[in-house]
C-alpha cells in the first residue's frame, strides 16, 4: 500500500474504516453537545438561564434545531452558481472532520484482540496535516461567499481569506517550539514526549500558547474575531444565504473546527492524554481525559465570546501581522536557541 | 452669584483607574489587562447566578398599583347599572382617537346606567390606543379605569378592537400586582 507520508502506527484496512466512521459519529454526538453548552454558559455569563424549555433543562434543544434546520426548504438565491453553492459547504465539513481524525484521544489500546490506536491516523507529518485541510477548508468559506451572488457574503468571504491566511503563519510558529522540544511532528510521538520529559509544553512554551490560543480564535472564526460572520454588519457574512442544512453543515463545520483546535492545544500544550502528579490510569481512561481537556478548552472559547466586543477589521489585521507574528516568530527563535544549546 | 454644583456625596464618587494609554507596549500591557478584568466581569455573572430572571409566561413582573394596562368599564356594584353614560368625553380626550362611543337613551323599561343616556356602543381599538391614561382622567364618573393585564397579543387586528361587553367582563386576573413596599 503506497503511502502519501509516513505513518506511525496503522491497523488493517477494516479497522480504518470502522475508525472512520466511529470518529465522524463522535464529532457528530459531540457539536449538539457543544452546542447546547455554548449557549447555557453565553446564557449564564450574561445572568440569564440560556435554553431550558425543550426537554429536561432544554438538553433537547440542540435536536430541535437541527430538526428546524433540516426540514427547512433548500433555499437558492437567482444569482448564486448552483453547483459552487451546493459544493462549498460539503468542502467545509468534510476538511472539519477530517482535520478531526488527526487528533489523538490516546495511545494504542486493545479491543477485540486488535491493537487500535485511539485516533483517526498518526502519519508522520503529524501538526501539517491539520493545517493542510485548514487551507482547504478555506475555499468552503471563500467559495460559500462567491457562490452566493450576495455582497454581503462576498464581503464576508474576502474577510474570512485574508484573515485565515494572515492567523494561520501566527499559529504555525506558535506551534514550532513544541516541535523543537519533541524533536517530532507526530501529535502522538509529541504527547509521549511530555510524558518522557514530565513536564507539559504549557509551560516553557507559555507564548506559544497565548500566540495559539489568539490565532486559534481567529482560525475558527470566533469571538472576537468572528468579522467573517459578523451578523452585526454582514448579516451573517458567507454563510448569509444558506439555509437549512446546508446552513446547519456550515455551522456544525464551524464547532468541529473548534474543537479541533481545542484537541490540537491540548496535544501540543496540554500532555494530551497524560495527568499531572504522575497518575497513570488505564489505557481506557484517555479518550476521557482529552476530552476533559478539548471541553476545558471550549469553555474558554465560549468565555472569552461571552467577553470581548469584535474587532475592527483593521485591528484585527495589524494585531495579526505586527503583535501575534512577531511573538510567534521570537518564541520560536527563542526556543530554537535553547534547544541547542 | 454663587454657581451651585451637585455633587452625589464623596462616599458615591469611584476613582477611575487607568492603565497606560493605547499604542506600544504600554497599550499591548493594558489590552492583555483589561481582557483579563473582562473575563472576570463575565465568570462574576455565572457566579452571581441567575436570581433576577423572570421566567415569563410562568412567572410574571408584578406591576403596580398605578400601571397603565388594558381599560375596564365598571358598574355601580349595589345597582349593576353602568356607570358609563354616552357622554363621549373619553373620546374626545383621546390623543390616538381610538375610543368610539354611541350614545342612546335610557328608558324605562330598558335602563342601562344610571344617568340620562348610556352608550350604545363603545369600542376601545387596543392596536391604536398609546396607554396614556387620558379617558380615565377626562370621565366625570369614573366609569373607565386603566386596569393592570398588559398581555395583549392577539393574531387579527380586528380582535384587537375591544367591545363594551369586553371591557365591561370581569378580567381574568392575570397580573400580579405589587405588594405594598415592594
Amino acid at each position: 500500500m503506497s503511502q502519501l507520508a509516513a505513518v506511525g502506527y496503522y491497523e488493517p484496512w477494516y479497522v480504518q474504516i470502522i475508525k472512520a466512521v466511529v470518529l465522524f459519529a463522535v464529532a457528530l454526538q459531540i457539536v449538539p453537545v457543544v452546542l447546547l453548552i455554548e449557549r447555557k454558559l453565553i446564557g449564564r455569563f450574561q445572568g440569564r438561564y440560556g435554553p431550558n424549555r425543550v426537554g429536561l433543562f432544554g438538553l433537547l434543544q440542540p435536536l430541535a434545531d437541527v430538526g428546524k434546520l433540516l426540514t427547512k426548504e433548500q433555499f437558492r438565491p437567482s444569482t448564486s452558481i448552483g453547483p459552487l453553492f451546493a459544493l462549498a459547504p460539503i468542502i467545509s465539513i468534510v476538511t472539519a472532520v477530517a482535520a478531526f481524525a488527526i487528533i489523538p484521544f490516546g495511545d494504542t489500546a486493545d479491543i477485540f484482540g486488535t491493537q487500535v490506536g485511539l485516533y483517526g491516523l498518526d502519519v508522520g507529518i503529524g501538526i501539517l496535516y491539520p493545517f493542510a485541510f485548514g487551507a482547504i477548508a478555506f475555499y468552503g468559506i471563500m467559495l460559500g461567499g462567491w457562490a452566493s451572488g450576495s455582497k454581503y457574503s462576498f464581503l464576508g468571504a474576502m474577510r474570512g481569506a485574508a484573515q485565515l491566511i494572515s492567523y494561520e503563519v501566527a499559529l504555525g510558529l506558535s506551534l514550532i517550539g513544541v516541535v523543537m522540544m519533541s524533536e517530532s511532528l507526530s501529535l502522538v510521538t509529541i504527547v509521549e514526549e511530555q510524558g518522557r520529559q514530565g513536564l507539559w509544553f504549557i509551560g516553557p512554551q507559555f507564548v506559544g500558547f497565548i500566540v495559539f490560543l489568539v490565532a486559534g480564535f481567529a482560525e475558527t472564526n470566533r469571538a472576537p474575531f468572528d468579522l467573517v460572520e459578523a451578523d452585526a454588519e454582514l448579516v451573517g457574512g458567507y454563510l448569509t444565504e444558506y439555509g437549512g442544512a446546508r446552513f446547519a453543515s456550515y455551522f456544525f463545520a464551524e464547532y468541529v473546527n473548534v474543537l479541533v483546535i481545542s484537541g490540537i492545544g491540548v496535544t501540543m500544550f496540554l500532555g494530551g492524554w497524560l495527568l499531572p502528579f504522575g497518575i497513570d490510569p488505564p489505557g481506557w481512561v484517555d479518550p476521557i481525559v482529552v476530552l476533559a481537556k478539548m471541553f476545558g478548552f471550549v469553555f474558554f472559547f465560549i468565555w472569552i465570546r461571552a467577553t470581548l466586543p469584535r474587532l475592527r477589521y483593521d485591528q484585527l489585521m495589524s494585531f495579526g501581522w505586527k503583535v501575534l507574528l512577531p511573538l510567534a516568530t521570537v518564541n520560536a527563535l527563542v526556543t530554537a536557541i535553547l534547544v541547542v544549546v | 452669584m454663587e454657581i451651585a454644583t451637585w455633587s452625589p456625596g464623596e462616599d458615591v464618587v469611584v476613582a477611575v483607574q487607568r492603565g497606560p494609554d493605547p499604542g506600544g507596549a504600554g497599550g499591548i500591557y493594558r489590552a492583555f489587562g483589561e481582557t483579563l478584568r473582562g473575563l472576570k466581569t463575565t465568570m462574576a455573572r455565572v457566579v452571581e447566578g441567575t436570581g433576577r430572571v423572570i421566567q415569563y409566561p410562568e412567572e410574571k413582573v408584578a406591576v403596580y398599583p398605578r400601571f397603565r394596562g388594558r381599560h375596564k368599564l365598571h358598574r355601580f356594584e349595589d345597582t349593576g347599572l353602568e356607570k358609563c353614560v354616552g357622554c363621549s368625553l373619553c373620546a374626545a380626550a383621546c390623543p390616538a382617537d381610538c375610543i368610539r362611543v354611541v350614545a342612546a337613551e335610557n328608558t324605562p323599561e330598558n335602563r342601562v346606567s344610571a344617568g340620562e343616556r348610556y352608550a350604545a356602543v363603545y369600542e376601545i381599538n387596543l392596536s391604536r390606543c398609546i396607554f396614556c391614561g387620558y379617558c380615565e382622567v377626562a370621565c366625570p364618573f369614573d366609569a373607565i379605569t386603566m386596569g393592570h393585564d398588559y398581555e395583549m397579543s392577539d393574531y387579527n387586528r380586528s380582535d384587537l378592537i375591544f367591545t363594551k361587553e369586553m371591557l365591561l367582563a370581569e378580567p381574568l386576573e392575570r397580573t400580579p400586582l405589587r405588594a405594598a413596599g415592594e
